[in-house]
């Protein structure tokens, strides 16, 4: 059963800050450390599944975001929650494709809808909503309606424009 | 609204200098490929889109194809087309509310969906079902997954040329249909499972029907097998094609049947046992060829392996309780709500305002029919999840898309997402 007070006692200068997820081992890394801690996990400590990445918003001054990697050991069926956090004003992270492939679309998908930003991701581009989209849906601040006028609706000339309700906004 | 005090206005996305519609040809370009390319004589490479809009693309998936004469140099996916924002309406209304959303993700096995998710808020709450309450949650979930692996064959059969099998296995499914038909009262998003228990017990006329279905299955699956297994043409559209090896796909997260046909023995019934699974005795079907056949056939032999479940769920098929009764946290039944003056207050307080879930995270997964679909529940204490996070497994086996497609022939690109089963509304969310 892997800790991370196990890793840490390997590796003094490793940062956790524990997080409780119920059974599963989950930390809080520093953003400087957290490349070093998944390759650490990964090659030492088999953790070689990348099952999730989501990010959250956590609405704090401080450390607005959150992202939460999802890792899980397929030989000794351990699940264990590796997460990082980067503030409003500066959303970088390291990005996790280096280490797993598989990170590339869920950091993809945070990006899209946080605006978070991964460095040395190859690819950041968004996933669901289109390329030009100018907002981050899963913000708090944004509306759950939408906002009128981000995105292009279909319309037909011959529409009555007082019942136009989708292309009010332009 | 920003939590810096100077701005008050919405954040922007600043414009990049390249439009938007060329970032997604930029990557398809700029991508390096491990396919070697001999001279083209008529020297000349075309971008295809294999639109959104297709027969065989399992729902709105595009993908952006560089060819070259027949053979793929690279490919790019794109998602989004049936992206509903779910994860956001999640955070906007209670547990109990988002039930009916859960059916519409992965749309073939519905009833699935809502075992994991509810499970998930369950794991989150500290509620746990009585025993004849997870047994009808096993059986329903093995349920599903026969209708979807029916539907993944019928698919893949149909998008490499064998239409009766698809109309063969569509026919089954009807009948499955007909069986949550009467167990639920609804056929396809059936919305059955509820925040500690379900909708409503199961009736000796469900156990008939689906004794009688099961009973008929061996028959059905022999038919589609004695058409396609010794078939010269289906096994080579399968064989060798969409090699995925198993470091890779444990690389990108796969999981499911897709890890089981590249030869890792991967199954959370078996290890990390949820509801009544560990008392369960079931095969893990696994092959070691990491092709499409491979996938089929896995997908094809755990059809038995969930009648095999079934039977020996409705044999175990304890009597009790089928929900758990906690006054706070679970709704009441509607006989009590129309007569008992505490209930109807409970179920006011938790249809309103929602189960008060203690503050924290928690995740929970299952093994849907397409992997592990899971969900991760932030929690700020009140009725409304702060996240919810959807641990989609069609939208992690995609992403091996790209890496599939690259060096084979335009005929095989069907074949490939047939053996990935990709379902867009849980890709897509």
């Amino acid at each position: 059963m892997f800790k991370f007070e196990a890793l840490k006692e390997k590796s003094p200068e490793f940062l956790f800050e524990s997080v409780d997820l119920r059974d599963d081992e989950a930390a809080v890394v520093p953003r400087d450390q957290i490349l070093a801690v998944a390759r650490r996990l990964k090659t030492e400590f088999g953790f070689v599944q990348m099952i999730d990445a989501l990010g959250h918003d956590r609405m704090e001054k401080k450390d607005r975001f959150e992202i939460t990697y999802n890792l899980r050991n397929h030989i000794t069926k351990q699940r264990i929650f590796l997460k990082v956090r980067c503030d409003e004003r500066d959303p970088h992270v390291p990005s996790l494709v280096s280490v797993w492939t598989g990170a590339n679309w869920h950091e993809r998908e945070a990006y899209d809808m946080f605006g978070i930003l991964f460095d040395g991701h190859p690819d950041l581009r968004r996933m669901y909503m289109p390329d030009d989209f100018e907002y981050f849906p899963l913000r708090k601040d944004f509306p759950l309606m939408g906002i009128p006028g981000s995105i292009p609706l279909p319309h037909h000339e011959d529409a009555d424009p007082r019942f136009d309700v989708a292309n009010r906004g332009e | 609204m920003s939590l810096i005090e100077e701005e008050v206005t919405l954040e922007r996305l600043p414009l990049q200098e390249v439009p938007p519609r060329q970032r997604i040809v930029e990557a398809l370009m700029s991508k390096d490929t491990t396919v070697s390319m001999e001279e083209d004589s008529l020297e000349h490479e075309m971008v295809l889109n294999l639109g959104p809009q297709h027969p065989a693309t399992h729902g709105v998936l595009r993908v952006l194809l560089r060819l070259d004469g027949e053979t793929i140099v690279s490919a790019e996916s794109e998602l989004g087309y049936l992206h509903r924002g779910y994860e956001k309406l999640a955070e906007n209304m209670t547990y109990h509310e988002y039930i009916p959303h859960t059916d519409r993700l992965d749309y073939i096995s519905p009833v699935a969906n809502n075992v994991a998710y509810c499970m998930a808020v369950e794991k989150l709450l500290g509620l746990e079902l009585p025993p004849r309450g997870q047994y009808i949650r096993v059986i329903c979930a093995e349920l599903a997954r026969i209708s979807s692996h029916f539907m993944a064959l019928g698919a893949l059969a149909m998008d490499v040329g064998a239409l009766t099998v698809f109309v063969w296995a569509l026919r089954e499914r009807e009948k499955l249909y007909d069986i949550f038909d009467v167990l639920t009262g609804v056929r396809f998003t059936v919305s059955y499972m509820r925040i500690g228990g379900m909708a409503q017990d199961i009736a000796d006329d469900s156990i008939q029907m689906i004794r009688a279905y099961l009973d008929g299955l061996p028959e059905a699956v022999n038919e589609i097998a004695a058409l396609l297994h010794k078939n010269r043409i289906f096994l080579e559209r399968t064989t060798g094609i969409g090699i995925m090896p198993p470091d890779e796909a444990l690389d990108l997260g796969w999981t499911g049947p897709n890890l089981r046909g590249s030869g890792i023995a991967a199954d959370l019934r078996r290890d990390n046992p949820y509801l009544v699974y560990n008392e369960l005795d079931f095969d893990v079907i696994t092959r070691q060829e990491c092709d499409v056949l491979a996938r089929y056939m896995v997908r094809f032999d755990e059809i038995k392996q969930s009648a095999k479940i079934i039977r020996q769920c409705l044999d175990k098929l304890p009597k009790g309780d089928y929900s758990a009764r906690d006054a706070k946290r679970v709704v009441p039944k509607k006989g009590e709500i129309y007569s008992s003056m505490e209930e109807l207050i409970n179920d006011f307080m938790l249809v309103n305002f929602g189960q008060a879930a203690p503050v924290g995270e928690v995740y929970h997964s299952i093994e849907s029919s397409k992997g592990e679909l899971g969900w991760y529940l932030v929690s700020n204490g009140t009725g409304f999840p702060w996240r919810s996070k959807i641990r989609a497994p069609s939208f992690v086996n995609l992403q091996g898309l790209s890496r599939l497609l690259e060096g084979c022939m335009i005929s095989d690109i069907v074949a490939i997402i047939g053996s990935i089963d990709p379902i867009m509304g849980e890709a897509d969310k």
